[in-house]
């Protein structure tokens, strides 16, 4: 359906990205179908669970409540680049230690949402943690080990801050 | 026995050096995962690969008079449109039954409807294009003529001589029916003291894996060979079922589980819409893959839990249980699910009432009937939720009428842990159980004196805080007793092979699967260990029919103490068959050699003889060097099945503590605990994660999830929008303690700890509602999910 096709442009992880996609697309589908970035997971393709979460120009939104064609000009930051970067790395360390995923389809979402409290400075409380995470369902951990492995994180940078 | 921290010290009869039993070693995988670097299967593309999307049921019952497809097949991308009379001719249909469950029967279940459909969200046709979005854009040309039927919705009139029957071959709904009188309730409900009646209902729920189903089927006709990659539990199950009704042999089939994105026995069922999408690759000759939408898992992922148990219990003033009576019923939908049953929950019920307790008069009764609502099979902790919530909601009931603390009416009637071996009044067989110590941990571990006295005076304050307990028991290990002897082809054994690399290294293939739960860790753990060399010098493979012993999967508890015991052996042997090698290179007695740290040693004092690595290569490039008569087999493989008991029984003892808001009707959980005995520990952080996730999937159980159907048969809430899951910031956090009794028909002494968190919480949450609102004279609720709505009624606000 070529008529219903437009052409974007994006920084997706970086690299400048130019396709046709079709206008119903989202941008969960374009990330991983058109760009095989499969670190973006689709859960429930209605906002809830949150397992499609990325970074669109610094935000975090959800990739499934998104259309591709939206993203035009913006810059997409997956699991991929965030990982790359060594931006995540010690809230991925903390998350291993702490077991904090099981089966890890949340996992990437997790640690993008959870990086969003963390950037903005200071050691939040459990609560202000859990209600940050209150978006992104976890079927597997009970969220216990998420929230400490959060928690730590957020010690760990203020610390090293003083 | 004794009682162990969160990271205990290794244990002494595991001591072997560098242990990494009883260490919370982390699991192999979780850096992949963290790096958005698992494959799932929804992850997976092949070339050639075409996509289904179904065409389902609106109706919960209808004939299929006509389907006209002649404009869908025209549409763009379009590979087939397949009916399921089309369908049939590829694939025979299945019937969920086995023959231990006396007298269960179902009917034949097609992978895609013909004729008839039987439950709203059932296949009626399959659209295969080049993408999913073409499939479903074609999917909504699909004509298809139905005729509704008279649906049945309501258990309780399933079997009225007036309601239809659904499967007509069937006579009536009665799927499964299970009677049980032992002792002599009616005399013991005469003598009772007090005698409490209510009646018990656990709503009908579902597994909401993060990931929906999916899978990729692909039939390779040059090969004459089926790959399929599915996240399933159980793939040499899967594999003998494909073989089976695509008329192959089982080496035709292979079936490869990567990563699963949650299970919880949700993947351990046949769907007919899976078995379809295998069925469509080997029509059409190329890979075809399914993936369910969020709306699609909802009626078709197997739902559970849809019990009404009417309940009785009967005791002494003085706090003595004697007798228990439950009648249960349960509606599983249209087929009872292949091949594990849906016999087997109400099944559980009836043998899991009563069971942490000596009472020994107790009647049940349970019926199964077919309704046209999603089907009903096993899903995590098959049964024990409510058959907790019925035993433990009856005690704590029991409790408050005759005036006694609920803590010490289960010390009066709780299972002596010196009274083992022991049997409970439906025929559960107890190696060894620890309620009490677990029991007195829980006191200690809460502080429940305090909390009692906080409770009081917030009382006072109009605050209304509640303590909920439950003690409960755990089938975990299961043997052959399970579903072997039924006749299902479900394997109760697990094989561990362990091989020596060129480079002193170890491969373990396993036929447990790793679904999150840290199986692949646990393997890891006891092969370094029992062979002797460092974790970061252990692969692990699994899920892969070509590639690992033949075993069950992951389900009921049984990776850790079945597949893990097999490793365990694997790894003493190929222990053995290494230092025959070495004793030959070093001129040396084996039985004086050990391998310590990835080095052959001095047994007696340790001293390094020869590294692995050295041993390895002697052995794979210049054996020439070896003396005459030694074949370096530097190879292992071992089995393992639990024999001496059926199951080995698990245990323990949850609370809650919460806080209502009597205004609003608001449930605030404030804190859990659960004191556990799953054995010997393994990987002590993996069991208690394993605790907290079970324990919050019991919760959403007990206050938020329900598969809400209408009397047409409509689910109403089938989206993650109005169907509501545990969120991180309704969640407490979950306190775990431990007691260790490992069973002694293996070496390891592990037990499963996989589904006690989602056993008792329900329960636990119920009992802590009915403590807060005890004050003010609520009736008491036994309805779950306990919704605001349920709480203000039973408060008499609205």
């Amino acid at each position: 359906m070529s008529e219903r096709a437009l052409d974007i442009s994006l920084t997706v992880n970086g690299e400048t990205v130019a396709e046709r996609v079709e206008a119903r697309k989202t941008l969960v589908d374009f990330l991983r179908d058109d760009l095989s970035l499969t670190g973006s997971h689709v859960g429930c393709e209605h906002g809830v669970c949150g397992a499609c979460t990325v970074r669109v120009n610094g935000e975090i939104a959800r990739a499934c409540l998104m259309l591709a064609v939206q993203c035009d000009g913006t810059t997409v930051e997956t699991i991929e680049g965030l990982s790359d970067s060594g931006e995540l790395a010690d809230l991925q360390a903390a998350f291993a230690q702490r077991n904090a995923l099981q089966c890890g389809f949340c996992t990437p979402a997790m640690l993008a949402t959870a990086q969003d409290l963390l950037k903005r400075g200071g050691v939040p409380s459990r609560d202000a943690i859990r209600e940050q995470m209150s978006g992104n369902y976890c079927r597997c951990t009970g969220y216990h080990a998420i929230v400490d492995a959060i928690e730590s994180v957020a010690q760990a940078r203020a610390g090293a801050k003083k | 026995m004794k009682i162990v921290e969160d990271s205990p010290p290794v244990l002494t009869a595991l001591d072997r050096p560098n242990s990494y039993i009883g260490r919370s070693v982390p699991r192999p995988n979780l850096h992949r995962l963290a790096q958005g670097r698992g494959q799932y299967v929804s992850d997976v593309s092949l070339p050639r690969m075409a996509h289904v999307a179904y065409l389902r049921s609106p109706h919960a019952h209808a004939n299929i008079v006509s389907i006209d497809a002649s404009t869908a097949k025209k549409a763009p991308g379009i590979i087939a449109v397949v009916t399921g009379a089309e369908l049939a001719k590829v694939m025979t249909p299945w019937v969920g039954v086995l023959t231990h469950l006396k007298g269960l029967k179902s009917a034949p279940q097609p992978p895609i409807a013909v004729e008839r459909a039987c439950w709203q969200g059932e296949a009626v046709c399959a659209v295969v294009a080049r993408s999913r979005a073409q499939a479903e854009d074609a999917a909504e040309l699909i004509e298809v003529n139905y005729q509704p039927l008279p649906a049945v919705t309501d258990a309780e009139t399933a079997l009225d001589a007036k309601t239809p029957v659904i499967h007509s071959s069937l006579g009536d709904n009665l799927c499964f029916e299970r009677k049980l009188d032992v002792g002599k309730v009616d005399d013991a409900f005469a003598s009772s003291d007090a005698v409490i009646e209510t009646t018990f209902v656990t709503g009908r729920h579902t597994g909401v894996t993060n990931e929906p189903r999916a899978i990729v089927a692909d039939w390779n006709e040059g090969e004459q060979r089926l790959t399929v990659y599915q996240g399933t539990q159980a793939p040499h199950m899967m594999q003998n079922l494909f073989a089976k009704h695509l008329g192959l042999a089982e080496h035709q089939v292979r079936v490869l589980t990567k990563d699963v994105g949650g299970s919880f026995g949700i993947m351990v069922h046949t769907y007919a819409d899976e078995m379809a999408t295998v069925a469509l690759s080997k029509m059409l000759k190329r890979p075809v893959k399914f993936v369910a939408d969020r709306i699609e898992s909802f009626v078709t992922d197997i739902h559970a839990r849809d019990h009404r148990i009417k309940a009785k219990i009967g005791v002494k003033k003085d706090g003595t249980i004697i007798a228990f009576e439950i009648d249960d019923l349960t509606g599983i939908g249209p087929y009872s699910v292949y091949p594990r049953t849906s016999g087997i929950e109400a099944n559980q019920v009836v043998n899991l009432v009563g069971g942490p307790y000596t009472c020994s008069n107790y009647r049940a009764q349970a019926r199964v009937v077919f309704t046209n609502k999603n089907v009903m099979c096993q899903y995590r902790a098959v049964g024990h939720p409510i058959a907790v919530a019925v035993t433990e909601g009856l005690v704590e009931l029991a409790a408050a009428k005759i005036g006694m603390d609920p803590l010490e009416i289960r010390r009066r009637n709780l299972l002596p842990d010196d009274a083992y071996p022991a049997q409970s009044a439906a025929g559960l067989k107890f190696e060894k159980l620890s309620h009490h110590e677990s029991l007195a941990h829980l006191d200690a571990m809460m502080n429940y004196a305090a909390l009692r006295a906080e409770q009081k005076k917030l009382r006072a304050q109009g605050i209304y805080r509640g303590i909920g307990f439950a003690s409960f028991i755990e089938v975990t290990n299961p043997s052959a007793a399970f579903y072997g002897v039924g006749g299902a082809r479900i394997s109760s054994q697990d094989g561990a092979t362990i091989k020596l690399d060129a480079q002193g290294a170890i491969i373990v293939a396993t036929g447990v699967s790793e679904q999150g739960q840290g199986a692949e860790a646990v393997m890891a753990q006891v092969a370094a260990t029992s062979f002797g060399v460092p974790i970061e010098r252990v692969r692990v493979i699994m899920g892969d029919t070509d590639n690992t012993p033949y075993g069950g999967g992951t389900w009921a508890s049984r990776a850790a103490g079945i597949g893990g015991e097999a490793a365990w052996q694997a790894g003493k042997a190929l222990r053995a068959n290494v230092l025959a090698v070495a004793g030959a290179m070093l001129q040396a007695k084996p039985e004086t050699l050990d391998i310590r740290n990835g080095v052959v040693v001095d047994a007696a004092n340790g001293t390094e003889r020869l590294p692995l690595e050295e041993l390895a290569r002697v052995a794979y490039f210049r054996p020439d060097t070896l003396p005459a008569g030694i074949q370096a087999e530097i190879v292992a493989t071992r089995h393992y099945v639990p024999r001496a008991w059926p199951f080995a029984f698990t245990n323990g003892v949850q609370a809650s503590y919460l806080e209502v808001d009597t205004d609003t009707g608001f449930v605030k959980l404030l804190k859990h605990w659960c004191v556990e005995d799953c054995g010997t520990i393994i990987n002590p952080q993996l069991v208690d994660e394993q605790i907290r996730g079970g324990v919050v999937q019991g919760i959403g159980a007990a206050l938020f999830e329900q598969c809400l159907y209408d009397e047409r048969g409509q689910m109403l809430n089938g989206n993650m929008a109005d169907y509501l899951v545990p969120m991180a910031a309704e969640m407490p956090d979950i306190e775990c303690g431990h007691v260790v009794s490992p069973t002694a028909d293996s070496e390891l002494g592990a037990k499963g700890a996989g589904e006690a968190g989602t056993a008792g919480a329900p329960a636990c949450v119920m009992n802590a509602i009915n403590d807060a609102l005890r004050p003010l004279r609520a009736q008491p609720l036994t309805d779950m999910p306990f919704t605001p709505d349920k709480i203000l009624r039973a408060l008499g606000k609205v």
